[in-house]
């Protein structure tokens, strides 16, 4: 939603598209690792002629072509508007705050994990001041949990601040 | 028994308390969603999956629809007052919406909205409940050819006839269709791509995979947004009543607008969002007063409104009828009724005539309590959208995780939730669409399901796919609707498609 003129330096010459590039090598990886994985498959294709690598190996061609075809425009390249300027910071906080979760939630519990989430999105988003979001989120997580695993009977992960509030 | 009578039985089950309750929570929080920006229907009832596990089935599939319901009314708030819709049908909206609350007519904009909202809504659901017996009696003669016939026929419509980009739609519906290939085969037992992980062995849940892109892909792309991009919110001033010269220049495009919506809606032919551009643009060609439009024109509100809303009522023909859903909201509801073994389609008219029929007679009344809820309660709506931006996302977050948490609390599920929500930011930044792949990874294997029953029927010999009028018209169709597009763009004609292109949620 970049309105017009808000990168004036912008060429309109054409130039080969890395971003494309990239997604085309992703693309072909996913579609390679389909057929390989489906020719591993014993294909007892009965009475349809199509048994259950059918399917894959179809899917994984599809993949290589429209890889191809990304390439190719990749290479062509682009006189449209460049993708706007990004922020890394904001995005290594979210992804933080995923992680806390991945690892953090079954040895500490939801709340612990849950309330760092919350505090590194909140910094992602501009509000770094760690010491009034960590409790806040901490506080909003435990409530959560008391509604959802005490009362709609959702089975989330308990840790210490879960068993000395609620018990076992 | 006639519709009619099915109808009045529905409203016997739609006016248990119990019942309204779940309405009135579904469109409780449809609007909430509708109104905030950077969350829709779609994700709303993804979270609510795992929650309504242990629920009544009837009442929480009445919720999810009112959430769908009120996500049309309440993303019409955002457009007209931030110029942000707060769901992608909502988007032309914002065109003449948010030019008339700058000019102070902000109040008349949401009235005509919401009215269109529910006199769509209204004429829309009444156009489901007649059609929908007909199209069951159809679907009794569709065979395994038949159902794939119309499952590629929805493929090409989400992916490849509309947006700027026929190659983006098909990457985008194949990586969806290449993740939905996960797990174990359903007709052989064989695994597939699970690589010796046994947590893969149960596929992908679709509700993870729609978690991470529309939640986390979006907070990651608003976050990773150059600062000082943001739309200040029009103050709602004076009052929200239609002048007569409104009220005159409004209905025919409510009407109008649910002429064109009902139909996209319920033909496998997209979404709300479609349905509501090609609202604007009949409007535009149509209207007495073509220089308005740009500047405030009210029929550029009222009858993409109408439209949207149509076209959401539209989608569950599809949906009840069929099983087949078309648009990705249709898509996670398909999930969820599922989850409660739960089939959508022409047998679930027969062995669950009082869910069905409860089911589109609580949408009635779900419209009554929108309109309620939307025009006298809308200055505390509004209210929402002066929520901080750090707190809201920082709370979609906690309830995406919680979600997938609830589903599965599996360090694995919850490792897929992170990288599939980086996919959904990389999607959004090089404008691949998100709903192809979510209707490909719940359609894939029944599409697959269905190729190789027809197959094992025809004993393996693929003219039996177009060996009956019915399948050969619909993948000629849907033929159609990949090549003329495709055509289209060729010869330079692209913007007029690029522009129903959006990340629908």
């Amino acid at each position: 939603m970049t309105g017009p003129g808000s990168n004036p330096a912008q060429s309109k010459e054409r130039r080969p598209d890395g971003a494309a590039l990239l997604i085309a090598l992703g693309l072909a990886a996913f579609g390679a690792v389909m057929i390989w994985d489906a020719s591993s498959i014993p294909d007892k294709s009965g009475y349809s002629g199509v048994g259950a690598a059918a399917m894959p190996k179809f899917v994984g061609i599809v993949l290589l072509v429209l890889a191809a075809l990304t390439a190719l425009t990749g290479l062509r390249g682009t006189a449209g508007p460049r993708v706007p300027q990004q922020q890394a910071t904001p995005i290594l906080w979210i992804v933080a705050g995923m992680l806390s979760i991945v690892f953090l939630v079954h040895p500490l519990g939801f709340t612990i994990a849950s309330g760092i989430l919350f505090a590194c999105t909140a910094f992602a988003f501009g509000k770094r001041n760690m010491a009034l979001t960590l409790p806040v989120g901490l506080v909003v997580s435990l409530l959560i949990y008391g509604v959802f695993d005490q009362i709609l009977k959702l089975n989330l992960p308990a840790g210490i601040p879960e068993t000395l509030v609620f018990g076992n | 028994m006639s519709t009619f009578e099915f109808l009045l039985q529905g409203l016997g089950t739609a006016m248990q308390p119990m019942i309204l309750m779940y309405a009135l929570i579904g469109v409780t929080l449809g609007t909430a969603v509708g109104v905030l920006p950077g969350i829709g229907p779609a994700l709303t009832v993804a979270l609510l999956l795992p929650v309504t596990y242990g629920l009544d089935p009837a009442g929480s599939l009445i919720m999810f629809a009112g959430i769908y319901y009120g996500g049309m009314y309440g993303g019409s708030t955002t457009s007209i007052l931030l110029n942000t819709p707060g769901e992608s049908a909502s988007i032309v909206t914002a065109l003449e919406g948010n030019k008339m609350a700058r000019a102070g007519r902000g109040g008349p904009a949401l009235a005509t909205a919401a009215i269109g909202s529910f006199v769509a809504g209204l004429l829309a659901t009444l156009a489901l409940a007649f059609l929908a017996p007909h199209i069951v009696k159809l679907a009794l003669v569709f065979g395994p050819r038949e159902y794939f016939a119309l499952m590629v026929l929805a493929f090409v419509t989400v992916s490849a006839a509309f947006g700027d980009s026929a190659l983006k739609g098909m990457t985008s519906l194949f990586v969806g269709l290449g993740l939905a290939v996960v797990g174990i085969d359903g007709l052989t037992g064989q695994a597939r791509m699970s690589f010796g992980v046994p947590q893969l062995l149960d596929g992908i849940e679709v509700t993870t995979l729609a978690v991470a892109m529309f939640a986390l892909g979006e907070a990651l792309f608003v976050a990773a947004k150059p600062v000082g991009d943001e739309d200040k919110v029009q103050e709602l001033r004076g009052s929200v009543k239609m002048t007569p010269e409104d009220w005159r220049r409004s209905w025919p495009a409510w009407l109008r607008g649910t002429a064109i919506g009902f139909p996209i809606g319920a033909m496998p032919a997209g979404g709300a969002d479609i349905a509501s551009f090609l609202s604007y643009g009949t409007e535009k060609r149509m209207s007495k007063h073509p220089e308005e439009f740009g500047h405030g024109a009210i029929e550029g509100v009222a009858g993409p409104e109408a439209a949207n809303n149509a076209a959401a009522a539209g989608t569950l023909v599809p949906l009840l009828t069929l099983g087949l859903p078309t648009t990705a909201t249709a898509a996670i509801m398909l999930a969820g009724f599922q989850q409660f073994g739960l089939q959508p389609g022409p047998l679930l008219f027969a062995t669950a005539p009082q869910l069905v029929w409860g089911l589109i007679a609580s949408l009635l009344i779900a419209n009554i309590m929108l309109l309620v809820l939307n025009l006298p309660l809308i200055r505390l709506w509004v209210k929402l959208l002066t929520i901080p931006r750090h707190w809201l996302y920082a709370g979609i977050l906690l309830f995406a995780c919680l979600g997938t948490i609830g589903v599965n609390p599996s360090p694995v599920e919850l490792g897929m939730l992170l990288i599939f929500g980086i996919m959904g930011y990389l999607m959004r930044l090089y404008g691949y669409p998100i709903a192809p792949v979510v209707v490909g990874l719940i359609l894939g294997p029944m599409a697959e399901a269905q190729l190789r029953r027809a197959l094992a029927i025809a004993q393996g010999d693929f003219t039996t796919l177009v060996s009956t009028p019915l399948s050969a018209t619909l993948l000629a169709i849907a033929a159609l609707a990949f090549f003329v597009p495709l055509l289209l763009r060729l010869r330079g004609r692209g913007q007029v498609l690029s522009q129903f292109g959006t990340d629908e949620d």
